[in-house]
């Protein structure tokens, strides 16, 4: 709870200096896009949690939501499948990237980061080949099926919430139950913590790590579909790169230890928008957009600084205050 | 030469007359000082370790420290090797102050502490182990060749039977403490303290290292250890140092050494001793193996049956393969070949859930690494294994019956925790040894297997176990456990199966049970 409130008040911390340097970052329309890039990368990164809190990796994210998005206007427009057809048939590609790469994990044996690693070659490349390495696009005779992304419903003033943060809560508010309520969110952090006392308490460990890769991949599929009616041109050798180092991060950034176990929904959705808003701050203080990866590496790195810091403050005071106790 | 000890029993003895209060670390003896620990004071968050304990060590002597878990003993060991300074008192060395900054001070005045897990590099060989870190060189070169010649003269004054060039790796656990004994020796240690060596050895491994104790002591070396068996005390120890509650509470010479006295000492009461598993008429049969194969032992073959209301112990050395057939059972590793029937009911059992819908449980040996999940609380521990038996839908937790269950053994159990919703890393090993069986007694079990269930669990809790697990077996459950306790073994079986080298090697009922009889059968023999 102390972390989610750190981040969010970094978050603000960030939004109100921007603001008051720069009033046009507080402006509805560029509100309106942060939020709406927010959303895609909060729903990536619920997605990696699910595998981070089992104490595994999923690299393969970004090429996921390449090869998401060229093959859905290439089914939709070049073989003229019925539009929720396509989505279904993409998400199912997802659903079986991330089936197999359980079955890799959890039958095999074999890394995380290796299998998925891996993945990551092949998605990236079966985009381009598939594709013929052409840039993929809707075209203007399909605008209606755009809104899917881009329709944005109107606040007062000039500000306005776009869809896909509606997508995004509702996407969070499942995990969290999941995560909080459920027998199965209840393995996953179980199984993070200690894989083999899960398993010697009769959890099927096994299955449950592969839900995990099943859930990020199919939650990415989306992300891909929500971004390719949105950016209506995708170039199959670069779209969605690094996004899953944003989504790594942005789970890192909000509570996630990659030694599992650790991480909640919330954390997770506000690293995903603090990692946007240093992203448009950036720009809109005029900071060469050269140094971007600079400034949001380096406060990624002091977020986890800070968060050890106040880890070990907190632990130390605690330690002082109930010695000071037993001396009494 | 009068026994120093008796002498100074005082008036002012609360516990028993026999030992000494001992406040003062000067011994008015004809012994020289070694070392001394003088109103050593140290204090943790929430509880004092240790209240003003003194004691003092002599060359050439064996002092066993004998405590409940939690009474300070690691604590003590640990400031006398330097690993923690104390809030107040002081150590003495020859009579004077010192003060242990770290490790490498106490080692420069000849104070080695040997830990509990060994702190040896296991790919490396035995030669470059024992000097790790301060190399022997010529030329900037190590010098393998004066390596090779001290280790093996080390190697030889700790008996151990191999060449320096040989992996640790490859050495049991037994052959690795002697090695560390080796280290030890090799920067010349006045003083060596052990936290309970043979905790982890087989039979034939404690007598080899109570042979080196011997050895050491007879070179003048002052042999401190923890231990938490009193038979292993009263055989080597020459005088028994107890604590309790972070106290000094007396100490008692070889002569004087008796189990009742030590057990009184240590937890401020006397023990009924009274804990005699009474004869039975055991229910009938609901459990049986035929022909079990497990991996590690390809050509054993094992077979067995449990019946209702009945406890079976498992007797074997370290290694016999117990563990791993309590495995196979219950679903962990799949066995080779054989027939496992339930109920008289041919089942197959492939993983840990299959064995727990037919009603068993295992409380495993490792109970940190298999049987917790150390930083989930209490509740979360204790639901685990039937969190979705109680659920909605099989998906949704019910909190409330969560709630429920969780208080209910910790009630039925006794266990010792501020709240059910505390890490169970922070409770005493017999109280987390509690929530593992309550885990398991939520599922309703008719077979429940405990492998090594009092393992490092205080004298008190050890109690309390064998209460419940005498309880269980009266309400018709069919208990099976490993043991290396022989005496456990002994009190607590209605019958008794031993194995050597992965077999099955005899059974022994309640009026053939002795010591000799169970190791006779553990180490290959027959029955005579």
């Amino acid at each position: 709870m102390k972390r989610i409130l750190g981040i969010l008040g970094i978050l603000v911390a960030v939004m109100v200096v921007t603001g008051i340097l720069q009033p046009a970052f507080l402006s509805g329309y560029n509100l309106s896009n942060v939020t709406q890039l927010s959303a895609y990368f909060a729903i990536l990164s619920i997605g990696v949690m699910f595998v981070i809190i089992t104490g595994g990796i999923d690299l393969s994210i970004g090429p996921v939501v390449g090869l998401v998005g060229c093959l859905l206007p290439l089914l939709i427009v070049k073989y003229g499948f019925h539009p929720a057809l396509a989505i279904a048939f993409v998400m199912g590609v997802a659903a079986l990237i991330g089936t197999t790469h359980g079955l890799l994990i959890t039958k095999a044996k074999l890394q995380p980061f290796v299998v998925t690693l891996c993945g990551w070659l092949i998605y990236r490349g079966l985009a381009r080949w598939i594709t013929g390495d052409a840039n993929q696009g809707f075209g203007n005779s399909f605008n209606g099926l755009l809104e899917i992304s881009r329709k944005k419903i109107p606040l007062p003033g000039d500000y306005q919430v776009p869809i896909p943060v509606v997508y995004m809560l509702i996407i969070a508010v499942l995990a969290a139950i999941f995560l909080n309520k459920t027998v199965w969110g209840r393995y996953l952090y179980a199984i993070g913590r200690n894989e083999q006392a899960a398993h010697f308490s009769g959890i099927n460990t096994d299955r449950i790590k592969l839900m995990a890769y099943v859930l990020c991949s199919t939650i990415a599929g989306f992300g891909g579909v929500l971004l390719a009616f949105d950016l209506n041109s995708m170039q199959p050798s670069s779209h969605g790169n690094t996004y899953e180092l944003y989504a790594i991060a942005a789970a890192v950034l909000g509570g996630c230890s990659l030694r599992g176990g650790e991480g909640s929904v919330a954390g997770v959705v506000i690293g995903a928008v603090l990692l946007r808003v240093l992203y448009s701050a950036n720009n809109m203080l005029g900071i060469p957009s050269t140094l971007e990866y600079v400034t949001i590496g380096t406060v990624l790195l002091a977020g986890v600084l800070a968060d050890e810091g106040v880890k070990w403050y907190s632990q130390r005071r605690k330690l002082i205050q109930s010695a000071k106790k037993v001396a009494a | 030469m009068g026994d120093r000890r008796e002498n100074m029993v005082s008036a002012t003895s609360t516990t028993t007359t026999d030992v000494t209060t001992g406040l003062l670390p000067d011994r008015t003896n004809d012994r020289p000082l070694l070392l001394a620990a003088s109103q050593i004071t140290k204090e943790f968050p929430g509880c004092k370790a240790l209240d003003r304990v003194s004691v003092s060590f002599s060359p050439g002597e064996i002092v066993a420290i004998l405590g409940e878990n939690g009474a300070g003993k690691s604590t003590l060991m640990k400031i006398l090797a330097g690993v923690q300074p104390p809030d107040g008192g002081e150590l003495l060395v020859d009579g004077q102050p010192v003060v242990f900054r770290d490790v490498r001070d106490a080692i420069e005045h000849g104070v080695v502490l040997i830990h509990q897990e060994l702190n040896l590099a296991e790919n490396l060989s035995i030669g470059a182990n024992l000097f790790l870190g301060r190399e022997p060189t010529q030329w900037g070169f190590i010098d393998q060749k004066t390596i090779r010649r001290l280790s093996r003269e080390l190697l030889e004054r700790v008996g151990l039977n191999y060449t320096p060039e040989t992996i640790v790796g490859e050495l049991s656990t037994g052959q690795q403490q002697l090695v560390e004994i080796a280290k030890a020796l090799s920067i010349q240690a006045r003083v060596l303290i052990m936290d309970e060596p043979t905790a982890s050895l087989s039979h034939y491994e404690t007598e080899l290292l109570y042979g080196v104790v011997r050895k050491l002591k007879a070179d003048g070396v002052c042999v401190i250890y923890i231990s938490h068996r009193l038979s292993e005390i009263q055989e080597l120890a020459d005088r028994v140092v107890v604590l309790r509650d972070g106290q000094y509470v007396g100490e008692i010479t070889r002569a004087k050494m008796t189990r009742e006295k030590m057990v009184s000492l240590m937890i401020g009461r006397s023990l009924t001793s009274g804990f005699e598993r009474h004869s039975h008429t055991p229910g009938p049969e609901v459990f049986r193996i035929k022909d079990l194969v497990t991996t590690a032992f390809p050509e054993a073959r094992n077979s067995f049956s449990l019946k209702a209301g009945e406890i079976v112990g498992m007797a074997g050395l370290v290694g016999a393969g117990r563990t791993e057939l309590l495995r196979a059972v219950f679903g962990i590793d799949r066995p080779l070949a054989g027939e496992i029937f339930c109920d008289s009911k041919l089942v197959r059992i492939s993983s840990p859930r299959a064995a727990m819908n037919l009603g068993m449980a295992l409380v495993p040996e490792d109970r940190k690494g298999e049987g917790l999940v150390l930083e989930m609380s209490v509740r979360h521990n204790h639901t685990l294994a039937t969190l979705a038996r109680q659920a909605s839908l099989g998906l949704f937790i019910n909190a409330a019956q969560e709630i429920t269950d969780s208080q209910r053994m910790i009630a039925a159990l006794r266990t010792k925790t501020a709240s059910d919703q505390l890490a169970v890393q922070f409770l005493s090993g017999g109280n987390q040894q509690k929530v593992v069986i309550g885990k398991w007694l939520l599922s309703n079990p008719k077979i429940l297997l405990l492998d090594e269930p009092t393992r490092g669990v205080d004298v008190g809790a050890k109690q309390e176990i064998y209460r419940i697990m005498e309880e269980l077996a009266g309400q018709g459950l069919s208990l099976l456990f490993v043991s290396s306790d022989l005496e456990e073994v002994i009190r607590m079986s209605d019958r008794v199966l031993v194995m050597h080298e992965g077999k099955i090697t005899g059974e022994l009922s309640r009026q053939q049970l002795s010591e000799t009889a169970i190791m006779a059968l553990a180490t290959g023999g027959a029955l005579s």
